[in-house]
């Protein structure tokens, strides 16, 4: 007994059976990167009617599931509320303005069912958004010769987004003061955001605080960190989603 | 021949391997938490930081392991946690793990499957958190598939690592070891036999003849 359990303890006996197990792991990892985009979707379509009816809000840690999660680059999650809230329009426009809330939603409003992806993968369906029509904006300031593209800003003090000039005439963009049937609310941006129907959501920049008319493209925060300047959904940033919009 | 009160179970090296490799691991499981956890993220914020700090922590992980192995005692139980014998299939199918206790060696089966799929997991982290770090250079879907992967594997290595903890809590003589390398020898000839006896420790400890 004594000289076989020595044997055994010599670990030098028995199989590698440790390094098949790292080795294994590895290949299904490699196989999760080449086929996990097919699994992912068969996975949120059999989530989706789950989220749609979940109160708790806990179907959201389920990865792959398509609910908003959310995202601030600042410590803070800024704070305006609809009385102190203004959005400044300047740079080469005819009449810059500073608009309330109230100045906002007295213009015309446009209305849209469309879905929010994102460029890490998720993507909520049929959101309800509303607002103005960013060309309606700014024809309201008059865009003077010269100006190409916009600058946004966010009120958190650090968010920049950009659109160009005629991106920003997309009757799909929106400055939106409505969102999924309600104010927006501050989490989602509010009180009023940006929504860029047929771009990744981080051109939908949140808590937009002021938009600069300018005579060229600034590329915004994540933009400076990789993330394309033009981020069409399904033809930017290496991804193939389906159009949003 | 008197026996020693304690035994050399783990060198200075490999605790500090072990040391610095759960702080890294520590640091990632919590920051991706503040990453993908709504609430958190909403708490805390600065998106880009935490998300800085995950990537380089994640990055680092098989660091310490790579140094270390320059510590021959600690190349000795790597390959030691590498070898499956068969008491350890034995081991891993008794429902009571105290029939099987006499075969153990200086590591039990679940420690062995705990080491491995630890660093199968960091390097399954570190492959598809780089091809979603670097998304640009990759085929389209590869980064829609590394997230996948990613996010389900986060979910499997904080089980294991929660698992780990609470083991090493029910045992203190097993966590003082990884604390300060030493254990005392009754424990080491009770839970792991065969290491005892490879270190001059022949007689079971009284606390096994009790549990029999």
């Amino acid at each position: 007994m004594a000289e076989q359990t020595v044997a055994d303890s010599n670990d030098a006996a028995g199989r590698p059976v440790g390094r098949r197990i790292v080795l294994g792991m590895l290949g299904l990892g490699v196989l999760g990167v080449a086929f996990g985009d097919h699994l992912q979707s068969i996975e949120s379509a059999f989530l989706r009617p789950l989220e749609e009816r979940d109160p708790t809000g806990l179907s959201a840690l389920i990865p792959a599931g398509d609910t908003f999660r959310f995202y601030s680059i600042t410590g803070d999650e800024p704070e305006r509320t609809s009385s102190d809230y203004q959005l400044t329009v300047d740079g080469l426009v005819d009449r810059p303005a500073t608009l309330s809330l109230d100045d906002l939603n007295a213009m015309p409003q446009t209305t849209m069912i469309k879905d929010f992806q994102c460029v890490t993968g998720w993507r909520v369906p049929q959101v309800h958004w509303s607002g103005v029509a960013l060309p309606d904006l700014l024809d309201h300031v008059g865009v003077q010769k010269g100006a190409t593209a916009l600058q946004f800003t966010s009120f958190d003090g650090a968010y920049t987004e950009s659109l160009t000039l005629e991106q920003a005439r997309r009757r799909d963009v929106l400055v939106a003061t409505q969102m999924l049937g309600g104010a927006v609310s501050r989490a989602h941006g509010g009180p009023v955001r940006l929504y860029v129907a047929p771009m990744y959501g981080y051109k939908s920049c949140k808590w937009l605080g002021g938009i600069k008319v300018t005579s060229r493209v600034t590329p915004g925060f994540w933009e400076q960190n990789g993330y394309d300047v033009d981020a069409w959904v399904g033809k930017s940033n290496g991804r193939g989603d389906a159009p949003t919009s | 021949m008197p026996r020693p009160a304690e035994l050399l179970r783990f060198a200075a090296a490999e605790r500090w391997v072990h040391r610095v490799t759960a702080v890294l691991m520590g640091v990632c499981l919590v920051t991706a938490a503040i990453l993908y956890v709504g609430p958190l993220a909403q708490a805390i914020g600065y998106r880009a930081i935490v998300e800085w700090v995950h990537v380089i922590a994640g990055l680092s992980l098989p660091v310490p392991l790579i140094v270390g192995l320059l510590s021959k005692a600690l190349r000795d139980d790597v390959s030691r946690l590498n070898r499956f014998t068969p008491s350890d299939w034995k081991w891993l199918r008794s429902k009571d793990f105290r029939a099987t206790r006499s075969e153990v060696g200086k590591f039990n089966a679940g420690q062995k499957l705990n080491a491995n799929f630890q660093l199968g997991a960091i390097l399954v982290m570190m492959l598809t958190g780089s091809v979603m770090r670097f998304a640009n250079h990759w085929p389209i879907s590869w980064r829609t598939g590394a997230t996948f992967v990613h996010d389900w594997a986060a979910y499997a290595i904080l089980a294991v690592v929660v698992g780990h903890i609470y083991m090493a809590l029910r045992d203190p003589h097993a966590l003082a070891g990884m604390r300060t390398g030493h254990v005392p020898t009754s424990w080491a000839a009770r839970e792991h036999a065969l290491w005892a006896a490879e270190n001059g420790v022949d007689e079971p400890a009284p606390a096994r003849r009790v549990a029999r």
